[in-house]
């Protein structure tokens, strides 16, 4: 089981907020990205948090620092609209592609670049509400609905051959909570593909929880403001799960 | 005047990572698909991500497969890295039977498993046969934790040309493969931390 390390970024900083709102400056970018490698990450996800909003990504010169003293994969996502936003993020130094709002707009886009990059470069990227007894996806970091199921999403995602799913639960997200274990597991059962399981990391019961409610069959999740406020460290985390 | 790696370009994956790792590791690399300036150096880096197809068919495009072959007939090293140690083998399954560059016999195909693919993670190396002293595991500690990501394997038809192992749900997959001075990695040692680079700074050093 991979350990990540997930950094939102707005304007040059780390960025936290709770839903996905209010968002707090927690820290540079460079240092923590550096600091929760030296502790052992397995992987970084870099996420431009305001990205949909100014139709760029901001990320790009950061992800080149990074990528100098960084050697495990690098996720970039947000504002990725086209082709060679993806050849950027590449070339910076990124591995893996998340895409989202792009996605749901144009699914063309993920055939496309499966095509170019191949399915392990492409991560789909979900960020899920509960309605009712199901989920809907949103786009635009979690401000805009789209009346999709997000488990259907996932099904398509796969379909249009994406290497791997990166789960966002909104409602979850920055609360330190612990995971959506039915919307996880739900997708989880939906794919095979590996997913990467996000928001509500607070303790080592809810990653002990998201593991147990997955039948030890989930191939990532990924941690923010735990590690941000310095609540657990990936060392402690990976210790207690006993993988080194 | 230091000696000096060649990355082969083929207008292929992401080479960026794998040129900050040898700069880290004070080693002067060359990306180019130029046949002097790659014949020039004094080992070659075969990069890849992507389809086993698409790589062929831009190295062959590009005359690098001649190229490749003529550099190891010199006796000089060669690291296949994850597609580009898949290339090294005789053939792959990937979208229907592909020749590749038949400098390890065997085939690559698809992991056999119910699993989840692509293998996407961080899985242990261990020997399979023979030891790693005299090659680029040799500062390698056993049940290293490497970064893997790939749907197809290599599947080598000589035993001595496996160098180590991994197991993904309990199936045993080349994890790289050494054979006289041609080496091949199905793993990232670019994108494996620490273990990872002391492989590097072990290839650069032989």
């Amino acid at each position: 089981m991979r350990v990540i390390g997930r950094l939102d970024i707005k304007n040059n900083y780390v960025i936290k907020g709770i839903q996905l709102e209010g968002l707090r400056k927690v820290g540079d970018p460079i240092e923590l990205a550096l600091k929760y490698y030296e502790q052992g990450a397995d992987e970084l996800i870099f996420m431009d948090a305001v990205a949909s909003l100014y139709g760029r990504n901001n990320l790009f010169h950061i992800i080149e620092e990074a990528c100098r003293e960084i050697f495990v994969p690098i996720v970039i996502g947000g504002g990725i609209r086209n082709l060679s936003d993806i050849a950027m993020a590449l070339k910076s130094g990124a591995d893996k592609i998340a895409i989202n709002t792009q996605a749901i707009r144009n699914p063309k886009i993920i055939e496309e670049s499966v095509y170019q990059y191949g399915s392990q470069c492409i991560v789909g990227s979900i960020e899920a509400k509960r309605k009712g007894n199901s989920w809907e996806a949103y786009i635009e970091n979690g401000r805009e609905e789209t009346n999709i199921d997000a488990i259907g999403w996932a099904a398509t995602l796969e379909k249009l051959g994406i290497g791997e799913i990166m789960v966002t639960s909104i409602d979850k997200d920055g609360t330190k909570s612990g995971f959506d274990l039915d919307l996880v597991s739900s997708i989880n059962k939906a794919v095979n593909i590996p997913v990467i399981a996000c928001g509500g990391a607070g303790n080592m019961q809810h990653i002990n929880d998201l593991i147990k409610s997955c039948n030890s069959d989930i191939s990532a999740f990924s941690a923010a403001s735990v590690l941000h406020y310095d609540l657990l460290s990936i060392t402690d985390i990976k210790r207690d799960l006993g993988v080194f | 005047m230091k000696r000096e790696i060649g990355i082969v370009d083929y207008g292929i994956g992401n080479v960026k990572s794998i040129e900050n790792a040898l700069i880290k590791l004070n080693a002067r690399s060359i990306l180019t698909s130029h046949e002097d300036q790659l014949l020039n150096c004094d080992k070659l880096i075969l990069p890849g991500v992507g389809a086993f197809k698409r790589g062929m068919e831009n190295l062959q495009g590009r005359g690098l497969d001649q190229v490749i072959t003529e550099f190891i007939s010199t006796g000089k090293p060669l690291l296949g890295i994850c597609l580009g140690m898949q290339m090294l083998f005789t053939k792959s399954e990937e979208f229907g039977t592909t020749l590749g560059l038949n400098l390890i016999e065997g085939d690559v195909r698809k992991i056999p498993t119910k699993s989840r693919l692509p293998h996407i993670g961080w899985t242990n190396l261990s020997a399979k046969n023979g030891s790693w002293s005299n090659s680029i595991l040799e500062t390698t500690k056993k049940q290293s934790r490497v970064y893997f990501v790939h749907t197809y394997a290599g599947f080598p038809d000589n035993e001595s040309d496996y160098l180590a192992v991994t197991k993904y749900e309990g199936i045993e997959i080349c994890a790289a493969v050494r054979k006289g001075n041609i080496y091949g990695t199905q793993f990232h040692p670019e994108k494996s931390g620490t273990a990872g680079l002391s492989i590097l700074e072990k290839y650069i050093s032989i």
